[in-house]
């Protein structure tokens, strides 16, 4: 206790201007930064998944298992740092039992249930059940006990069984999608519903929530795939990845037009708020906003793939280029998702003060489990993989061996 | 990492096997109803299941107020409303300590309450009154009546301020005035009694050695009857201009002022200001000036 | 007049009822719709006679800061000049225009000379506290349903039943919450809800040495709070935000947020 009140009398020393005074403690840390930023990425997957089923795109196929499972461990992960800040982890549940209708962030707990029970859940379990029945077939013991179990005791594999599992995992993506769209669209609105906050009162953050999840989750996949393939001792499939990095280079022009707009409008209109807002990006923002989120993160990968993708570069460099763009957009999407969620809370609402942040590196909120945070999907992810493995040639393979 | 690889290979022979082995003839419970496969009939019992279970288990841990009232515990309305008490109020205090209360009452403090120099007095008040540790404080040091009476350019015209350095330094307050009854050092009483606020500006403002009566000429029977016998304002430049214009005596005295003690700013009456009157800008009992 | 005031309140209550009811079709059916109006206090006090606020006289208050002490006092807010649930600013508006504000220690212990004396254009002490909005943005963010607001028009926090999330603290336009550093609950200004129910004033008002702030019912009786609203001309803070604060001023300076 002491020493928090220590830590806030420091804080009170960088303060600029005047805040009110409940304001010194800043409320939501990095691990609500990490909560949209995880979102993000399963919305992000999702919809990449989609365009495979829905839209039909044949080079993306080898992805979109592993999107599936990519945005599952995401999803897995994403309420744990919201539950972990919570100032009662332990009545978290209150949530689902009386949730105020009227609240964003109750009506939340419902849309991520919906989309991980009746989208994910399902569409994954659709998907491998004809491959879970057929590992519970071909392996002995516990093995194929527990195979059977994931399967739910099914093991129909005729051919209109998997047929009508086709049908389903169709069904669920065409559900799926806006699913996904409201699933980080609502992350928007939490911030964008705050009518106290200019910084977050915007009828665009959701939109832009959107499709900067879109990036994240493109860029994501297009790492793991790449990363996957490597460790397989795969080369990647080029048709594959120029597909991603096209779609990665349209979504990222459109979420970056989108942030232009939301920034071009406020400056235009220059509202009460905005001496305050541009005090604060051309100080305490100005690394994470304009530095890493804007040109590190936006407009450098941006030009690396237009070029990349549209010059005749040999195979080894433009895999070269599309990973580190993915790379520098991951930083640049939580950079993203920093400038909201702290960025909104360091000015004071009287807008006449900047209010300061000390990101601590130990403790519930510290650097070390925000990192903890982003480490854990992907060990869901490895253990998920190893579950229900996606690999598509090993499919080809086993489909190959049976006719045989 | 190794299972990465390995994988291909072991379901590979897996499923050589497999293919030469044929599918064994195990039967097979099939749970299709009708045009709903087997598969989609296990899937949606699941969910079904799991959803009852969500829902009656909501049920039963919603806590017994909720929602009596509205959209929370009924419950912890009392709880919120039964929270310890602190401050008795000045009722309270006047059940014991009559005469101070009635001081105070006849007094500038009149609208104090107690409470707010002795702090919180529940405890010894309604609790214990012998309980010594709950025993009331007396702030006799001059910083506590600084807390309100220090000049503050931010207080309210009127409010009695002193600048500290200037009124009776390091001496306690408490020497000179009774904090249950401070009386004012007014000037004039008879016109300060009702029009304290304005007597108080006035009192440190340029204008502070002119009388009231220098000004409003009063009839006498203002002070039985005020609304029907209200007294003169200046109606004219010219009336300022007794002091202020130019070419009025620098020295000597001017309606009881020694003008040796202060420098009164003089202007031309025919230029300054236009067609305004001089109190459309300055305001009288409290003039800025050079 | 009154014919636009009804409209304006049917045309919101259509508006709330049709996005609670799309909110609702989402979650299930809630038993929050049941409005019963039973009693759960003491029986002597009768929640639904009441309906309170308060008023704030900028030109009486003179920065004693003896209100924000005696909240601390009476309500266990930690002592630390970090948690307040009223406080006291000053503006200083000098001659450049420029506008100074500060709250040292929430004015708990008075106020330092300005460091702009000379160029005072105008300067005066702001109480400030929780607004009781008639429409709060807090009630409408807890997921929980832990803040809410009573039959009395007072806005309370269920210390036994907020998870701590702290969106009420983000929603708050005025700074009015903090998070409780040893319940980890959000707390506020109640209108000291333990006293006001027993018939006596809230302690920031019972210490008042100059009358600044008064305590009262706002609907129609006849009571220091109605002679205020008759008489002066009534603001409030951040009017844009449709909160509809039951904290009313008098004498507010445009300046003031």
């Amino acid at each position: 206790m002491q020493a928090h009140f220590a830590e806030l009398a420091a804080l009170a020393n960088q303060i600029s201007g005047f805040i009110y005074p409940n304001e010194i403690e800043l409320q939501w840390s990095i691990l609500i930064v990490i909560y949209p930023y995880l979102t993000g990425l399963v919305a992000g997957a999702f919809i990449l998944a989609s365009l495979e089923k829905v839209f039909n795109v044949k080079e993306l196929q080898p992805t979109y298992r592993l999107a599936l499972l990519c945005a599952m461990s995401f999803l897995i992960v994403a309420p744990m740092p919201l539950q972990a800040h919570l100032g009662h982890p332990e009545r978290s549940l209150e949530m689902f039992l009386t949730p105020n209708g009227n609240s964003a962030m109750a009506m939340f707990g419902f849309v991520y249930m919906w989309y991980l029970m009746l989208v994910l859940l399902l569409e994954i379990w659709f998907d491998f059940r004809a491959d879970m029945v057929r590992w519970s077939q071909q392996s002995k013991g516990l093995k194929s006990l527990f195979y059977k179990v994931l399967a739910l005791g099914s093991t129909d594999i005729s051919e209109e069984a998997i047929a009508f599992d086709h049908k389903a995992v169709y069904a669920i993506t065409v559900v799926g999608i806006p699913s996904a769209f409201i699933l980080h669209g609502y992350v928007g609105f939490i911030f964008g519903s705050i009518k106290a906050n200019p910084w977050w009162s915007s009828v665009l953050i959701p939109i832009v929530f959107l499709f900067s999840a879109i990036v994240s989750g493109i860029a994501m996949i297009l790492l793991i795939y790449y990363v996957s393939s490597l460790v397989r001792g795969q080369q990647p499939k080029m048709p594959c990845l120029d597909k991603l990095a096209s779609f990665l280079l349209y979504a990222l022009i459109l979420d970056f037009s989108l942030e232009s707009l939301d920034f071009i409008h406020r400056l235009y209109e220059s509202e009460e708020s905005i001496h305050i807002l541009s005090e604060l990006i051309v100080s305490k923002l100005f690394l994470s906003l304009t530095i890493v989120q804007i040109m590190l993160g936006t407009i450098l990968p941006l030009l690396m793939l237009a070029v990349s993708r549209y010059s005749r570069l040999p195979a080894e460099l433009k895999r070269i280029v599309y990973v580190i763009s993915a790379m520098l957009i991951q930083v640049g999407i939580f950079s993203t998702r920093w400038n909201v969620v702290i960025g909104g809370q360091l000015f004071s609402k009287s807008l006449r003060g900047l209010t300061a942040y000390k990101l601590e590196m130990g403790g519930q909120e510290g650097l070390l489990a925000a990192i903890g945070f982003l480490i854990l999907p992907f060990l869901i992810f490895l253990l998920l993989i190893r579950i229900l493995p996606p690999w598509e040639d090993e499919k080809e393979t086993v489909a190959a061996a049976i006719e045989a | 990492m190794s299972f990465l690889r390995g994988r291909l290979g072991r379901s590979k022979v897996d499923s050589s096997k497999q293919a030469v082995g044929g599918n064994s003839p195990v039967k097979k419970r099939n749970l299709s109803i009708g045009k709903v496969p087997d598969q989609a009939v296990r899937i949606g019992t699941v969910f079904i299941l799991a959803i009852g279970a969500a829902v009656a288990l909501r049920q039963h841990f919603i806590p017994e107020s909720f929602g009596e009232l509205g959209h929370y515990r009924a419950n912890a309305i009392p709880v919120i409303a039964g929270a310890k008490l602190h401050y008795a109020g000045w009722q309270k205090c006047g059940e014991c300590h009559e005469d101070q209360l009635n001081k105070k009452m006849g007094g500038f403090h009149k609208a104090l309450s107690c409470e707010t120099c002795h702090g919180p007095a529940y405890d010894h008040a309604v609790v214990d009154p012998t309980d010594t540790e709950a025993t009331p404080k007396i702030p006799r040091n001059r910083e506590f009546c600084l807390t309100c009476h220090s000049y503050l350019p931010s207080r309210p015209t009127g409010f009695p301020q002193i600048i500290e350095l200037q009124h009776n330094p390091m001496e306690p307050c408490v020497k000179c005035h009774n904090p249950h009854d401070p009386a004012a050092q007014a000037e004039a009483p008879a016109c300060s009694g009702c029009h304290g606020e304005i007597a108080r500006t006035k009192a440190i403002s340029h204008h502070s050695l002119l009388r009231c009566e220098t000004c409003h000429a009063t009839p006498p029977e203002h002070k039985e009857n005020p609304r029907q016998n209200l007294p003169k304002k200046p109606t004219n430049r010219e009336f300022c201009g007794q002091c202020h214009a130019e070419g009025t005596p620098t020295s000597g005295t001017l309606l009881g002022v020694d003008l040796s003690t202060r420098e009164i700013p003089k202007v031309d009456l025919a230029t300054h200001g236009n067609t305004y009157l001089c109190w459309q800008c300055h305001y009288p009992h409290d003039p800025e000036g050079k | 007049m009154g014919d636009k005031l009804k409209r304006r309140a049917f045309v919101r209550k259509i508006v709330e009822g049709t996005a609670s009811v799309v909110m609702l079709s989402v979650c299930g059916p809630m038993r929050s719709l049941v409005g019963a109006s039973e009693e759960a206090e003491a029986p002597a006090y009768d929640a639904t006679k009441h309906y309170y606020g308060m008023g704030v006289q900028i030109d009486k208050c003179i920065g004693c800061g003896r209100c924000a002490d005696a909240c601390k006092s009476e309500n266990n807010v930690p002592r630390e000049p970090f948690y307040f649930r009223t406080w006291v600013e000053r503006y200083v508006i000098d001659n450049e225009r420029e506008v100074h504000v500060d709250s040292p220690g929430g004015g708990i212990h008075g106020f330092p000379p300005p460091a702009t004396e000379e160029d005072v254009l105008r300067s005066f002490f702001v109480p400030k506290l929780c607004n009781h909005c008639d429409h709060p943005p807090c009630v409408q963010v807890c997921p929980v349903g832990a803040t809410f607001k009573t039959q009395d028009g007072v806005v309370l926090v269920d210390q036994d039943y907020c998870v701590g999330c702290r969106y009420c603290i983000q929603a708050c336009p005025y700074g009015a919450r903090y998070l409780h550093p040893e319940k980890h609950t959000a707390d506020k200004c109640t209108f000291c809800y333990h006293r006001i129910t027993k018939g006596m004033l809230p302690a920031c008002v019972e210490v008042c040495p100059t009358q600044a702030r008064v305590f009262g019912e706002i609907k129609g009786r006849s009571s220091p709070l109605h002679r205020l609203m008759k008489m002066e001309e009534i603001q409030v803070l951040k009017p844009e935000l449709n909160t509809e604060p039951k904290v009313l001023y008098t004498k507010l300076d445009g300046e003031v947020r």
